[in-house]
């Protein structure tokens, strides 16, 4: 330990010459070791063992069995479209290879280009790389289609990054969550890469039935081999779309032909368990649970965002219910929530405390009408099959309305205290 | 009203299950799930009508007069009542305060409960102990000159009516500026015997408010007394509309008020009468509902002062909570506090004619190898105090006061006017391999991502590492968890930074003073310096007026 403090504190880059290397160089030191910092000896003596790196990197922590079940599942998906190893245990070397050939390049890609602005910016305005890209980097992945093209998901990084965050300041200050604004700015500017019934299974090179597979280099070249050498089944690249294969989504089925047209592809079980095509970490809902209720637990994040919303979403699935006018209004409430990223929206998205309402009263107001107005988009809507990005933004910028409103109350509250002592 | 709102979204709530329910009731899948709901629906009617007959029992008996606090009559307890501990005996039937936020540090280092002598020659009365002097203030002694206990030292410049005595007889050895001449340091070398200096105090009962006042100026008397907000010594022209003493002090490692107050009762409770008469309303005190056993008699039979009982973690004990919950005080309002030992130097005034600034003082900390209790006088040096009780060779941190509100000092240095506690700790100048992610030495956190909660009596060695960088505001609803108050912190700090003053006002900037906002600080995630920045907002709010 002594050495690598050695190591690093002689490989330091002058900071007045290479002020980006620097902040790189800083970056890389405070992830190792936590500085030498003292207290000033104005104000507190002592500091609690929490600071923003251990909050931010249980996010990420709980995130991981979505990363997990995500990587599995985007090659499940694949091999389901394709009548190969349809049980779900069914070749998982190839599975999990397929999904780790899908995911790796999005997630370094995320991360390359966020944290290069991010240092960058940090360089530029002089102070330490704050930790706040730890958790966006690692969500962007889990909320984009497996098949994203990687320059769409670059600029869409770059663009969340400049004028989601850096534009305003840097982490802390942003008004909108930043992994939704990538999903949104790809949702915009490339929709046909987000939606539609072809994009949420990998691999494929369309969807119609007798389509060919598109596999590539580490495919064939590198995986194939291996596991061939290792007497496993392997990639087969003469292989065919299925005949009765649907790439859509249950909330596509649902927006047409209500709960019975979802039905007749996926299993509810099928949707709680997660084994269904969609964005990569929002399928498996027992998983999203358990990181909901680890964060809620922590205190990382606000329970009452989480239920607040989870109230909204309710009320408003029990308000379609009664109203009952398309075959989607009919779907039973407590369906609505076994489809979409509803339970993802809940415990990761709407929860970022940057963006929710920053006040206790304010977060429950926030959260409901994150959950009334996803259930709204999602199912009055017919042009977005899907609500939860939309909502969280929008309640983003309402934020700070709900919070002033707060303020003002406990403002007012206290000014008629003083006139009533007066 | 708040039952009225609940009813009305049940209703709501009601009717929009209602036609769902009906659609659902012939499908054979969903039997179940209608039974529960119908289940539920039928336990919330109830639920309402017990509510209702309830709450018009509690009406009932208010306009009746049969009880002061709705509660006593209701047939349903409280929620809270049935989770919350028992209120201890000895606290029924009187005014409580339940503080539910806060939390006390469990830091390692307490003094044991022994009093000894304390071996100290040199004491120091310091300027800056006193916000609101002029940095220069008139000094009225030399170095070389003798003085008794009680000797007026230095005036205020603008206020020269404001006499700051001596609260030891002896040499005058050394007169120490700081920055731009300030002085900072008045050191007094004592003798071996205490000469006083005798003052004949007026007749609390017959003399009038100014006499008093010119009695207090003149012998010390005023310097005992802070007015809040800013946390300032009063001025003499103002009348305070009430007077908090706290009889007990919840932060980390506190001295036991009840030790302190041993054979002062006479004192102590002559003190509060003079506080009577200076204040324009009433004068509260604070008493300690924490434990098994009463406080010390001295504070529970006080006469002549409304008391309220109060129970919770830290910062229960502080005085603004209390002056938040039982007075608060709004833009123009002026409310004095004084410590138990103040009041007991009040109190000598009068019971001995005497300015007798006696203190107990604790002395704690884990890096001291016999932390106790020490009897002293105000000004103590810190070095003498706690002499052949630390290790010289490593590397600590001195504290006049406690660990979150106290002052960072040397072994030359004094002990503050107010404060009646030393805290040692270690200097945390070390580099800590993946300390964020997996830290190898257990440390204070209130955070549930430590396993902290599980251990409760647990005590902790502290240090001074920051654990982490400062970073931005994140975290939301972090420092309303720690201050029982109805105060939004983080806006406040927002609004300070931002120079936004109405704001500050309108968000209780009067009420808080740093001790108050001290645990938030130490809670943050950001580290960010609350106590710094409120302190840059109340100079502020002065400056404007």
């Amino acid at each position: 330990m002594k050495g690598l403090l050695n190591f690093m504190k002689r490989i330091e880059p002058d900071k007045e010459k290479r002020p980006v290397l620097h902040t790189f160089y800083d970056a890389v030191f405070t992830f190792f070791f936590v500085p030498a910092h003292v207290t000033s000896g104005k104000g507190v003596h002592i500091r609690d063992g929490m600071d923003l790196k251990r909050l931010m990197v249980h996010v990420v922590l709980a995130l991981q069995l979505c990363y997990l079940f995500g990587t599995y599942n985007i090659g499940h998906q694949h091999f389901l479209a394709i009548g190969e190893h349809t049980g779900f245990l069914e070749g998982i070397h190839l599975k999990l290879a397929f999904g780790l050939i899908q995911i790796l390049p999005i997630f370094i890609v995320t991360h390359i280009v966020g944290l290069g602005i991010e240092i960058i910016y940090a360089a530029k305005r002089g102070h330490g790389v704050e930790e706040g890209f730890l958790v966006t980097g690692a969500l962007i992945p889990l909320i984009m289609p497996p098949d994203i093209p990687l320059w769409i998901l670059a600029v869409a990084v770059a663009f969340a990054v400049v004028f989601g965050k850096e534009a305003f300041g840097g982490t802390g200050m942003n008004v909108l969550n930043i992994a939704l604004l990538a999903r949104a700015f790809v949702f915009f500017a490339y929709p046909t890469t987000i939606s539609g019934d072809e994009v949420w299974v990998a691999g494929l090179s369309d969807t119609d039935a007798g389509s060919a597979v598109a596999y590539g280099w580490a495919h064939l070249n590198l995986f194939n081999p291996l596991f061939e050498s290792l007497g496993w089944s392997t990639f087969d690249a003469s292989a065919t779309v299925v005949d009765g294969f649907t790439g859509a989504t249950p909330l596509a089925l649902a927006a047409k032909g209500g709960w019975d047209a979802v039905t007749e592809v996926y299993s509810p079980a099928a949707m709680w368990w997660g084994t269904i095509p969609g964005s990569v970490g929002e399928t498996m809902k027992p998983f999203i649970i358990v990181g909901a209720l680890f964060l809620a637990f922590t205190k990382v994040a606000s329970w009452r965002v989480m239920v607040g919303m989870t109230l909204g979403t309710i009320f408003t699935g029990l308000l379609l219910n009664a109203w009952g006018a398309t075959p989607f209004m009919e779907v039973p409430w407590y369906y609505q929530l076994y489809m979409g990223g509803f339970w993802f929206a809940m415990a990761f998205m709407a929860t970022d405390p940057v963006t929710a309402a920053s006040t206790n009263v304010g977060k429950w107001i926030y959260g409901f009408f994150i959950g009334f107005f996803g259930m709204v988009i999602r199912v009055l809507n017919p042009a977005y099959p899907e609500g939860w990005m939309l909502a969280i933004l929008f309640m983003n910028v309402w934020a700070s309305l709900i919070d002033y409103v707060v303020l003002q109350r406990n403002i007012n509250r206290r000014m008629a205290r003083t006139a009533a002592n007066a | 009203m708040k039952n009225g709102k609940l009813r009305s979204v049940l209703s709501l709530l009601l009717l929009v299950c209602g036609p769902s329910l009906f659609a659902q009731a012939g499908s054979a899948d969903n039997n179940s799930f209608v039974t529960i709901l119908v289940a539920v629906v039928v336990l919330l009617a109830f639920f309402a009508l017990i509510q209702v007959s309830d709450n018009l029992l509690k009406l009932e008996a208010r306009q009746l007069g049969v009880a002061d606090k709705i509660g006593e009559v209701s047939i349903l307890p409280g929620l809270s009542d049935l989770f919350r501990p028992r209120v201890p005996a000895y606290a029924k039937n009187h005014t409580l305060l339940e503080i539910k936020r806060g939390a006390d540090l469990p830091v390692a280092g307490e003094a044991r409960k022994e009093v000894r002598d304390a071996q100290v020659t040199r004491f120091a009365v310091q300027p800056p102990n006193w916000r609101g002097l002029a940095p220069i203030p008139r000094l009225l002694v030399q170095v070389g000159d003798a003085v008794k206990a009680g000797d007026p030292l230095f005036e205020d410049k603008k206020r020269p009516e404001m006499k700051f005595v001596s609260p030891v007889s002896g040499e005058v050895i050394a007169i120490n500026r700081g920055a731009k001449r300030a002085i900072t340091e008045v050191v007094i070398l004592a003798d071996k015997d205490q000469q006083y200096r005798e003052v004949t105090a007026p007749d609390l009962g017959k003399a009038a408010r100014e006499e008093l006042v010119e009695f207090l100026l003149e012998t010390g008397g005023w310097m005992l007394l802070r007015e809040r907000p800013y946390d300032r010594i009063p001025d003499w022209n103002d009348t305070p509309k009430s007077i908090f003493v706290s009889t007990f002090d919840t932060a980390p490692l506190a001295p036991d008020s009840n030790l302190v107050v041993e054979g002062k009762g006479e004192a102590f409770q002559k003190g509060l009468e003079v506080l009577n008469r200076l204040s324009g309303g009433k004068v509260y005190l604070g008493l300690d509902a924490r434990g098994e056993e009463p406080p010390s008699a001295v504070f529970t039979e006080a006469q002549g002062v409304e008391k309220f009982w109060v129970r919770g973690p830290h910062p229960a004990g502080n005085v603004g909570v209390h002056i938040h919950h039982i007075d608060p005080i709004g833009p123009g309002d002026k409310v004095w506090t004084m410590g138990v030992q103040e009041v007991i130097t009040l109190g000598s005034l009068w019971t001995e004619g005497r300015f007798k600034a006696e203190r107990v003082i604790a002395l704690t900390g884990s890096k001291l190898n016999d932390p106790h209790y020490v009897r002293t006088l105000a000004g103590a040096n810190i070095g003498e105090l706690l002499k052949d009780n630390y290790n010289p060779e490593e590397d600590l941190r001195f504290i006049s006061g406690d660990v979150l509100s106290g002052e960072a000092k040397k072994p030359e240095n004094f002990l503050n006017f107010y404060d009646d506690q030393v805290t040692v700790i270690a200097e945390g100048r070390y580099y800590e391999l993946f300390g964020w992610l997996l830290p190898l030495k257990p440390r204070i956190s209130l955070s549930r991502t430590f396993p902290n909660f599980l251990f409760k009596n647990v005590k902790y060695d502290v240090d001074t590492n920051t654990h982490g960088e400062k970073r931005a505001f994140v975290v939301t609803g972090q420092y309303e968890e720690v201050l029982p108050m109805d105060i939004y912190p983080q806006h406040l700090m927002k609004a300070i930074l931002t120079n936004d003053y109405e704001r500050m006002e309108g968000l209780g900037i009067y009420e808080l003073i740093e001790e108050d906002i001290a645990l938030a600080e130490f809670a943050c995630t950001s580290k960010q310096p609350l106590q710094q920045i409120l302190r840059r907002g109340l100079d502020m709010m002065w400056e404007q007026g």
